[in-house]
């Protein structure tokens, strides 16, 4: 089984050594001529106003968390998915009620995120 | 895997080349259809200097690429800016592992399977290594300490692990009768009984919609390439990055696409499947025409990026949020219960593809009505945000010059 992962193994070395091999081409055969207005912020021309690290939004915030909660349900549909078609053959609908409920808990959830705002962007 | 050790490790590097190679080649391929076809759309003509039919375009450019000044700028985060676009660029190389293109060769009596490698938790695979891409952009963004930048990579991370979500749940349902999470097993399976109607894309159409508009959202393609509309952000979170390493950025992101497809033609649309025309041939030649066959239709699908480009208009960031959230989230959800029930009573794909789309289209209708016909929000009071920048310093500043 584990000999499945060598030539993924195989790849990631060969992706990593080509990304470095872009970074330290283009490093060494690339011109080096800065100037003081090249090497500042790029702002279509204008004088930056203040710093870029100010407070941002705190939707973006709330969007990450909902997703570590949904994702971590949709993480434990997975295996229910792969042995539900095993299950049903030779146990019956056990496993769609005990799915049914998860969902149901999962969707109530989503209802009161949804009902306290926390979907809208506006 | 029952092939000899020696056997394993050469034919994967073979296949490693094989599949980097036709990558690279692909995006080349991509970045001059993409010219080609929006010429032919918008009726001009599109690069037609470097070589016969402009086909030695992609590659000047990525000479050029190569030959230019590789500028940090000294207000950026420098060993993280360095690194960012290796770290897009990796998770994009290293994601095909597990695709399958094309059915297997047998050569000098060892059947050699196309594809790097059929681990069994493919599709797993997939989504957790697309996912690290977010990392690339998020830092490369936030290294470049450029509030265009800065904003890019907010809009788009928002927007890459919101689309998650309905992409990871458009799939379960074919899991559910599919039984495998391999990439190989499940399109073994559409290749089953009769074609096309074996085809993942007939019984779990809905599933399928929600998989490509996630997958364009993925991207970050048009109509969703919020993270990069020129007219606001001017190239979003890679505004600060030249040479080569602005190229990772756009050769990650067209490596996604091209992955994203043939995913999707593994998972839907019958992988190398296409009505016994795969089965031609000895061991060896039917490996060839699986593998054509995959080819055409990824081909096909990548032709729908960038025909989908130059139809839609661009998304409003709220409008993109509900779309993920409220409408394709809970769609998704439905085609899961839907297709769980109908299966444990009837076990019958007709009836689970056909009432899929209905209450696919019930549920999506009421919801998208319900979005379109929601009252549209006041306009927004902006005296509080500009009371603030007054107060900023740096604006003071500016403005009264002490």
């Amino acid at each position: 089984m584990l000999i499945d992962y060598l030539p993924i193994l195989l790849l990631l070395v060969f992706a990593v050594g080509f990304a470095c091999i872009n970074l330290a081409l283009t490093h060494l055969i690339g011109p080096k001529n800065p100037t003081r207005s090249k090497l500042s912020v790029y702002e279509s021309g204008v004088q930056p106003i203040g710093n870029t690290r100010q407070r941002f939004s705190i939707r973006f915030d709330l969007i990450a968390m909902l997703f570590i909660i949904f994702d971590i349900e949709v993480v434990f549909l997975y295996p229910w998915a792969i042995v539900f078609k095993k299950f049903t053959a030779t146990s019956g609908s056990f496993i769609l009620i005990e799915m049914l409920v998860f969902i149901g808990i999962l969707f109530l959830g989503y209802l009161y995120a949804w009902k306290k705002g926390g979907l809208s962007w506006d | 895997m029952d092939l000899p050790l020696h056997v394993l490790i050469i034919s994967s590097l073979i296949k490693i080349l094989f599949a980097v190679a036709l990558l690279l080649i692909g995006v080349m391929a991509m970045i001059l259809a993409e010219r080609k076809v929006s010429g032919w759309i918008q009726d001009r003509h599109g690069p037609n200097r470097v070589g016969p039919w402009g086909l030695l375009q992609p590659l000047a450019d990525g000479i050029k690429f190569l030959m230019k000044e590789d500028l940090i700028p000294t207000h950026v985060d420098r060993a993280i800016y360095v690194i960012a676009p290796a770290i897009i660029l990796v998770p994009a190389l290293v994601t095909c592992a597990v695709v399958p293109f094309g059915s297997s060769i047998t050569i000098a009596g060892h059947e050699i399977p196309l594809q790097i490698s059929d681990i069994n938790i493919g599709i797993l695979y997939i989504l957790a290594i697309t996912s690290l891409g977010v990392y690339g952009v998020v830092l490369g963004a936030w290294a470049s300490n450029n509030k265009y930048s800065f904003l890019g990579g907010l809009r788009s991370t928002a927007q890459m692990i919101s689309y998650e979500l309905p992409l990871g749940l458009s799939i379960i349902g074919v899991l559910m009768l599919s039984g495998s999470l391999s990439l190989r097993q499940i399109a073994i399976q559409q290749g089953q009984g009769p074609q096309p109607w074996n085809w993942n894309i007939f019984i779990h159409f809905p599933a399928f919609l929600i998989f490509t508009t996630s997958a364009f959202a993925e991207t970050n393609r048009l109509p969703f390439d919020l993270a990069e509309a020129e007219q606001e952000l001017i190239g979003g979170y890679h505004t600060e990055y030249s040479s080569m390493k602005f190229a990772m950025y756009f050769m990650a992101e067209y490596m996604h696409m091209i992955v994203g497809s043939a995913v999707a033609v593994t998972l839907f649309l019958g992988g190398w499947h296409f009505f016994g025309l795969e089965k031609v041939g000895g061991p060896f030649w039917s490996g060839l025409i699986s593998f054509g066959i995959f080819f055409l239709k990824t081909a096909l699908f990548l032709f729908g990026f960038i025909w989908v480009r130059w139809t839609l208009p661009r998304f409003r960031y709220d409008q993109l949020m509900n779309l993920g959230w409220k409408l394709l989230l809970p769609v998704a959800l439905t085609t899961i219960v839907v297709t769980a029930t109908v299966w444990a009573f009837t076990q019958s794909t007709v009836l689970v593809g056909v009432l899929n789309v209905v209450a696919a289209f019930i549920v999506g209708g009421v919801l998208a009505t319900a979005l379109v016909m929601r009252r549209e929000p006041e306009p927004v009071d902006d005296r509080g945000v500009l009371s603030f920048m007054e107060e900023s310093s740096s604006y003071k500043e500016e403005k009264h010059g002490n």
